[in-house]
């Protein structure tokens, strides 16, 4: 009888939401708390004058963002924080797409290519652009040895990779790509491959030759990919201040700040905590934007 | 218009392995709709395939209108194919899939209109330009595909089993239009299929394929009647022929051609047969059963009847083959024999 | 004739080359760390020295010097003991949560998952100020745990995307067979789903293990003394004294602290593909 009462119930309960709720409320609490929580205490800071060490804390109202908008270092980086994302999307989306083209047909050691082409997105960020600091570096760098060896430059008039604001800038820009592409590749090449095979087969009847049908057909039949791709890589490039960090530190002379790393270099370096909350708060709008779009590629999807 | 041939061609795809497409020689006629008929595997489509490009033979050679063109992309080939799954652009209009050919072949940006709209009215869709792939029936998708085919007015369509991905009802129907199609058009087409009864309806002649072999090449009417061994006899016909040994050869009959002795008027070859299923389709009766008696006792054949309101299960009757209908073929061959007298008592 | 050939030639050629310049420009970094990992001091720093080429002999001295002479190993244990926890406390928090929101919540289901996945873009160069407060007001500061603490904010949301479209390619028929059977809708949870969905659990695992060895702006922020480095930060600023950067061992320790990583992350790209792209690709 017991058993039978069971059965019913259990069956009954397809539905389940207090069962739901029970077991995604730890998750969904976690995150508010740790993640709602902080944001919102993030806005109160860029509102007050918090610093690390002091006890106590006034509101100041626009205060803080008043002289942020003016200080030049801010302007700085808020033009490198777009040039270093949309430069590295750019170059990172054009040699993704050549690199899916050719790692689309499997081949000989094609998986020993994917491994080495993959090291720059699996290595933590910090370690990688060490790597570089070591091929960038001032004296020793590998690429001016290279270039000396060439009799493009004499001996020590080599240009310094990481001293000089335009190299600096350009350097940075050169491991942000180098760090995406792999990422953007891998992506791209699985959605080369959700393309239906006959598809380039029938517009290579139709007569349409090989860059005509990457161009024209199959490239954009990879739209929503794309957008996948673009977006996460444009967050990802856009909220980074390791590569700044570990490459530049923000130098020389600050033309290399971003976003993120003038607010770590404010916030924590500079027990500013007012001053960096309200330069990260400057991320949120563009995250907000990209966020939309992400959500409109997956509903997109979802209505084809 | 063109007629392809193909020379000894030959694919293998794994070495020491048998062919795909095994040394086949055939050829069409000009304006001629030709059927390669086959089970999956029998290399219909990879022959199609070689012909249109995008396979290399690995031995052979191929022609269309007298080129060879082995060595020619399919662009330069001047064919037109339609996929079975139609292959059309989904992020274009109809226009622009009808269009892409003429852009591909760098046809002047002026000429695209009036050809488009030819292609469209021609197959009925002129009301469809502006739609996209996805927002079309089956049937529509159809017409689409031949739409963007004929647009650049090839020498030779390839069909690749078209219809296989409608459901039933709608085959028919697009069976139909394809027929009216090709009569319209007259261009030489090759169309593959696995379904007997669209290669009888459709093909002037058809190839039959089986294992990259080709078993005859007839009209429909040739390869029924008069098959050519006995993978060709058992597989037009459903059901199939039956066939029974007979010492060192194989006798054949349909069984459209097996009925009770009282019907039959001619000289024929009697048998003793026991009914154990009967089958009322509507238009016609399948009755199957097992012969009873000396060497075929127990084979297991099929019948097929206007009128089975007399027999009954587990019910012994006299059944009979005129003689004009039996097929003999070599038992070690298979292939078609000579007639002769044989007995199975 | 020749024509088809020598176009096919062509393309083979085009094809190596691009496969091989991409190949060099991403995988070179690491070859150079690799070189540089044994060669003596006094070829590094000679600038005539032709630097792909081993100039003096080959040398284990940086390696010795970053096993005997640095903390590298005990960073290498603090980042493994972060990672085993956050795994867990991630697998505890997401896979419940990524099961109810794929089966039991209906509409809301749909809309909870887009705002936990939308919370995977909230980045830690926001969070990281008011979180380096929270932390210092728990006492958690320079300690391990306020890494265990804050790392599952970025690993839970997207194990649970990920797990979501996992959880929902299982066929319900099997969930609903084992409930006819008797058993609860949690009982046919953990007897049933979580056997049957090992292979997306373990991608979890992976994922978040090198979330937590990538992850820089946490550990940089909350973590001061030396012993307590995670090794994505401890390499590249602890084994700098003053001024002076210890190449060789540096360069040897990246590479050994990325190769596991690689391998790790190769075996599951495919799963992590699909949690990127979920939806985007049908």
């Amino acid at each position: 009888m017991a058993v039978a009462r069971n059965k019913r119930m259990s069956i009954g309960a397809a539905q389940s939401p207090l069962l739901g709720a029970a077991m995604f409320s730890p998750a969904v609490l976690y995150i508010l708390l740790l993640v709602g929580g902080p944001f919102l205490l993030a806005i109160l800071y860029a509102f007050s004058d918090a610093r690390i060490g002091n006890t106590e804390m006034h509101f100041v109202g626009l205060e803080n963002f008043r002289s942020i908008l003016q200080s030049p270092s801010f302007r700085v980086a808020i033009r490198n924080s777009f040039i270093f994302t949309i430069c590295s999307q750019i170059v990172v989306i054009v040699g993704a797409n050549i690199l899916a083209i050719a790692l689309e047909k499997a081949f000989r050691g094609r998986g020993l290519i994917r491994f080495l082409i993959l090291m720059p997105w699996v290595a933590p960020i910090s370690l990688g652009a060490i790597g570089w600091k070591w091929i960038l570096d001032s004296i020793y760098s590998v690429i001016t040895w290279v270039l000396v060896a060439m009799h493009i430059y004499k001996p020590f008039s080599a240009p310094m990779w990481l001293g000089e604001p335009h190299l600096a800038i350009a350097s940075v820009l050169l491991v942000h790509s180098w760090r995406l592409m792999p990422f953007s590749t891998v992506i791209l090449l699985a959605g080369r491959t959700a393309i239906p095979k006959d598809i380039p087969e029938a517009a290579a009847v139709d007569g349409s030759g090989f860059w005509r049908t990457q161009l024209q057909i199959v490239i954009p039949m990879m739209r929503p990919i794309i957008s996948v791709a673009v977006l996460f890589g444009l967050i990802f490039t856009f909220t980074d201040m390791t590569v700044v960090y570990i490459l530049t530190a923000g130098g020389p002379f600050d033309s290399t700040q971003t976003l993120p790393s003038l607010a770590f270099a404010l916030g924590i370096q500079g027990s500013d905590l007012a001053a960096g909350a309200a330069i990260s708060l400057f991320l949120v709008p563009l995250l907000v934007i990209l966020a939309y779009f992400m959500l409109r590629v997956a509903h997109r999807a979802e209505v084809n | 218009m063109a007629v392809v041939e193909t020379r000894d061609l030959t694919k293998v795809f794994k070495e020491g392995q048998l062919g795909a497409v095994n040394n086949v020689n055939l050829e069409t006629r000009e304006g001629e709709f030709l059927v390669f008929l086959g089970p999956s595997g029998s290399g219909k489509t990879t022959l199609l395939r070689m012909i249109a490009g995008l396979e290399t033979p690995s031995s052979g050679e191929i022609l269309i209108g007298g080129r060879v063109v082995n060595d020619l992309s399919p662009r330069d080939r001047r064919i037109a194919m339609v996929f079975q799954s139609y292959a059309l652009y989904p992020h274009l209009s109809v226009y622009k899939n009808i269009a892409f050919p003429l852009k591909a072949q760098n046809v002047k940006k002026e000429l695209h209109k009036e050809k488009v709209e030819w292609a469209a009215s021609l197959l009925g869709i002129g009301a469809l330009l502006d739609r996209k792939p996805r927002e079309l029936s089956g049937g529509e998708r159809q017409r689409v595909a031949l739409a963007r085919a004929i647009v650049r007015e090839p020498a030779v369509f390839l069909l690749d089993e078209p219809l296989s991905n409608l459901d039933a009802k709608l085959r028919a129907s697009a069976r139909e239009e394809l027929e009216r199609f090709h009569r319209r058009v007259g261009t030489t087409t090759i169309y593959v299929t696995h379904d007997q009864v669209e290669a009888m309806a459709m093909g002037d002649r058809v190839v039959v394929l089986n294992k990259g072999v080709v078993r005859q090449l007839g009209t429909p009417t040739d390869v029924y009647d008069n098959p050519a061994d006995t993978f060709v006899a058992t597989f037009l016909g459903s059901p199939p022929m039956n066939l029974a040994e007979l010492g060192d050869v194989i006798v054949g009959f349909r069984p459209e051609h097996f009925r009770p002795v009282s019907t039959i008027t001619d000289a024929a070859l009697p048998f003793r047969f026991n009914v154990e299923n009967i089958e009322y389709l509507g238009s016609e009766w399948i009755v199957s059963g097992t012969l009873k008696g000396g060497k075929l006792d127990g084979k297991k054949v099929f019948s097929r009847l206007s009128s089975a309101q007399n027999l009954q299960l587990g019910g012994r009757y006299e059944f009979a083959v005129p003689q004009q209908h039996l097929k003999f073929f070599d038992r070690s061959s298979e292939k078609r024999a000579e007639p002769r007298a044989v007995s199975w008592q | 004739m020749a024509k088809g050939i020598s176009r096919r030639i062509w393309g083979k050629v085009v094809h190596i080359l691009v496969l091989g310049t991409f190949t060099v420009l991403l995988a070179f970094p690491f070859y150079w760390m690799l070189i540089t990992s044994f060669k003596q001091n006094l070829d590094l720093y000679t600038m005539e020295n032709n630097p792909f080429l081993f100039n003096a002999k080959p040398t284990l001295d940086h390696l010795k010097f970053l096993f005997a002479e640095t903390r590298f190993i005990r960073w290498l244990g603090n980042t493994a003991f972060v990672g085993v926890i956050v795994v867990a406390i991630t697998l505890l928090l997401a896979v419940p949560a990524a099961y109810a929101l794929a089966r039991l919540s209906g509409r809301w289901g749909e809309r909870l998952g887009i705002g936990i996945f939308l919370t995977y873009l909230v980045p830690p160069t926001l969070l990281f100020i008011p979180l380096s407060r929270v932390v210092a007001y728990l006492g958690l500061q320079d300690s391990l745990w306020a890494l265990i603490l804050v790392y599952p904010t970025f690993t839970v949301p997207f194990s649970i995307w990920l797990l979501m479209g996992f959880f929902k390619s299982i066929p319900k028929e099997l969930e609903d067979a084992a409930m006819v059977d008797g058993l609860t809708r949690f009982g046919a949870f953990v007897k049933l789903v979580i056997p049957i969905s090992v292979s997306g659990i373990l991608t979890v695992v992976i994922f978040t293990f090198t979330l937590v060895t990538q992850e820089f702006v946490y550990a940089l922020t909350f973590i001061s003394s030396e012993s307590n480095q995670m090794i994505g930060t401890g390499i590249p600023i602890f084994l700098v004294r003053g001024d002076v950067y210890y190449w060789g061992a540096l360069m040897a320790a990246c590479l050994i602290a990325s190769l596991p990583i690689a391998f790790m992350y190769n075996l599951f790209l495919d799963r992590f593909i699909a949690g990127f792209t979920v939806g985007a690709v049908k």
